[in-house]
């Protein structure tokens, strides 16, 4: 009777606004590789931690001042006078990190299993863009606090822009509003940190996520899944989206958040690093701190900047750092997409920028000194090696046979080929042959079946 | 004549066998925001002792009173002054002008100097007065070299002088070693002083005691629903192979 009523109401509806079709195309027809992994939790996640920073910037914009003279005092109203501000305010310093970590693996995972190539090339694109108005809500945002990394911070970044010739001075004063990052500074980047960016970078996350459902999901093989469909044309290694993948993302979701929620409680300012300790000293215009380092997720490309010797050239290395990562797809000339039947090269290639750019990031965050600039130098040269060099070893690489169908999620070790994989497998084998390794498990399992016992009884 | 007194009295002194080091730089600090005592204590440290030219402007009496478990008469015994009303904040009677007239720099307002600086800093920095007769206050300071602030705890700890070390052709501070004791044996002051770094810490995040108390029963409630929803994730996948 109730079912009969919801079908007709539900009927209702679908002749006026194509809702069941809606909820098919994307979620229960929507069908998806049946062997994501780990690494395809952070697509979702980036979605929540954009639903996170957008409920707790609703709440922080009805308390905070965007006013030169009030904003650093506001931070600390909410923080201590309005109720559970200290929580959401918490929840947007670390949620704005936490989207960097997620969209930094998230990016990974397209290089690592190839899904920035053919035919997901506009699904690449509109996600680099997304990371750019990521990096500009970022970088307004950390304004806002008003305390001395932000002032320093903003003055040092917006006057980058006066290294372009000619109009590189007026471009500057332009996006100030003043000669100095001043009140007009801070009212229009909290203008555009709460309206502009935000709705442009829900237009570009739908745009993303149309062309995703358009092409598909790649996969950790890097096989198009549509290619093989059965009688009824359903991907025969494809499972529909939801309830299989909004169960196992709940599940992601939840991990997340035990992680979120322990540095949100236990650990809001992550040694400085998440939370800037000179940022609890106000803005002062006459006082530059002697060491200024932008947040953590802008270090790689900060370490790139200070890298070049010169200003300009500095500039533009940052910027190209960027920009190179919009060609990935006509970079990359290899044919196979997944890392898993990549020849050696590309996997040592990819290993070494990951290394160099884990490097710059912490070099980034260090004090200049002529060691430092070195390393920056060389690791700077591997970061745009590995792109500028693509065409060239992509071509080159001797990839292996792609399977036909989906094999697993994660490669067992025991499966893998290489010499370093035999010696995991050696090094593992002589762990599990000690003593204590076995009493250890031996241990464990009893414990677990103890937990069995209690706690689920029913079953 | 105080100065030239002073710079004879330390010459003496470093010419005579040179003393224990007690103090170094930033030596490490027992911190725990929830011995109430401990944060109690420093609260009356910090109104009796820095609090005239000191502001704590985001911090209220009665904040102060609901996080450390005081009551009105208990704040209007030990902490209010004048003529303060409970809801007001810890601002000090000093003017700022006046401050910048009598110090150079107005003291700065202490609500976030614990986030900002770190407890380690803060504690260095109090212990860390040594006699010089080159500043206008009589005392450097080890941690904060030139810091315009005088040594407000003579009374409690006594003086200090500061054990110099050659190193690489240059003098280093090594330490600092007492002159002479105050009021209090060093072992007292160094708690009262941990105490006052106490206060100044909970000063900074007030919300402390509420987010560390409720961090464990939100991540309890994480941690079960991670449980249930692997288990749906188990339960919904048992097909798929």
């Amino acid at each position: 009777m109730a079912s009969e009523k919801v079908k007709a109401l539900l009927g209702w509806v679908d002749e006026r606004f194509p809702l069941s079709s809606f909820w098919n195309e994307h979620l229960a027809r929507y069908y998806a590789p049946k062997n994501f992994n780990f690494l395809y939790f952070f697509g979702s996640l980036a979605l929540l931690v954009l639903v996170i920073q957008i409920v707790t910037g609703i709440f922080l914009a009805m308390n905070y001042k965007p006013d030169a003279a009030l904003a650093f005092d506001s931070i600390e109203y909410i923080m201590r006078d309005v109720n559970w501000g200290w929580l959401i305010r918490y929840l947007h310093s670390t949620g704005a990190s936490a989207f960097f970590i997620v969209i930094y693996l998230h990016m990974f995972r397209a290089i690592f299993y190839g899904s920035f190539k053919k035919p997901r090339e506009l699904v690449w694109l509109f996600g680099m863009v997304i990371f750019v108005l990521l990096m500009a809500e970022a970088f307004m945002g950390y304004l806002l606090p008003w305390g001395q990394m932000s002032y320093w911070g903003a003055q040092v970044i917006i006057s980058l822009f006066g290294a372009i010739p000619i109009v590189g001075e007026d471009l500057a004063i332009w996006i100030r509003g003043d000669y100095v990052v001043a009140d007009a500074t801070l009212n229009r980047f909290f203008a555009f940190h709460v309206i502009a960016v935000p709705l442009a970078l829900l237009g570009l996350v739908l745009l993303h996520l149309t062309a995703l459902h358009t092409v598909g999901s790649n996969n950790p093989d890097g096989i198009e899944i549509k290619k093989n469909k059965d009688e009824n044309g359903i991907p025969r290694d494809g499972i529909p989206f939801h309830p299989y993948y909004t169960v196992k993302d709940l599940f992601g979701v939840s991990v997340f958040l035990v992680v979120f929620a322990l540095i949100v409680f236990y650990l809001p300012e992550v040694g400085g690093y998440f939370l800037e300790h000179p940022n609890f000293e106000p803005a002062d215009p006459m006082k530059t701190p002697e060491h200024i380092a932008p947040v953590w997720y802008f270090t790689p490309f900060y370490s790139i900047l200070r890298a070049v010797p010169d200003k300009l050239g500095g500039v533009m290395a940052m910027g190209g750092a960027i920009v190179v990562l919009f060609f990935m797809p006509w970079l990359d000339r290899c044919e196979v997409k997944s890392i898993r039947y990549r020849g050696a090269i590309f996997k040592v290639a990819l290993a070494l920028f990951v290394v160099s750019f884990f490097a710059l990031g912490v070099l980034g965050t260090q004090p200049v000194t002529p060691t430092t600039t070195v390393l920056a130098r060389t690791f700077s040269v591997i970061y745009f090696a590995f792109f500028l060099l693509l065409p060239v070893y992509s071509r080159m690489e001797k990839t292996r046979p792609v399977p036909a169908r989906l094999t697993d999620a994660m490669i067992p070790v025991g499966q893998r080929e290489g010499r370093h994989w035999e010696l995991l497998r050696s090094a593992l084998a002589k762990i599990a042959a000690t003593g204590a390794y076995q009493r250890g498990q031996a241990y464990v399992l009893t414990l677990v079946e103890k937990i069995k016992k209690t706690c689920f009884k029913s079953q | 004549m105080m100065k030239a007194l002073l710079g004879i009295v330390i010459f003496a002194m470093s010419v005579c066998a040179q003393a224990a080091v007690s103090i170094k730089p930033l030596d490490p600090v027992d911190v725990d925001v929830f011995d109430l005592k401990s944060v109690r204590r420093g609260a009356g440290y910090y109104v009796n002792y820095c609090a005239g030219c000191h502001s704590i402007k985001h911090l209220r009496y009665s904040r102060i009173g609901q996080d450390l478990g005081l009551k009105e008469e208990d704040l209007r015994r030990d902490l209010m002054v004048g003529e303060a009303k409970l809801q007001d904040s810890l601002l000090s009677a000093m003017a700022k002008e006046d401050g910048e007239k009598w110090f150079g720099v107005p003291p700065p307002d202490l609500s976030l100097v614990a986030r900002s600086r770190g407890a380690k800093w803060l504690y260095g920095y109090l212990r860390g007065f040594y006699l010089d007769p080159a500043t206008p206050t009589g005392v450097n300071n080890i941690v904060y070299p030139n810091s315009a602030m005088p040594n407000v705890f003579w009374d409690l700890q006594g003086t200090q002088k500061a054990v110099i070390k050659k190193q690489g052709g240059a003098d280093v501070i090594e330490g600092l070693a007492l002159v002479d004791q105050g009021k209090m044996s060093p072992r007292d002051f160094d708690r009262a002083m941990a105490d006052l770094v106490s206060f100044l810490v909970y000063a900074g995040e007030p919300a402390q005691y509420e987010r560390l108390r409720l961090g464990k029963y939100v991540l309890f409630g994480l941690i079960i629903l991670a449980i249930i929803f692997y288990r749906l994730k188990k339960a919904y996948w048992k097909d798929i192979d």
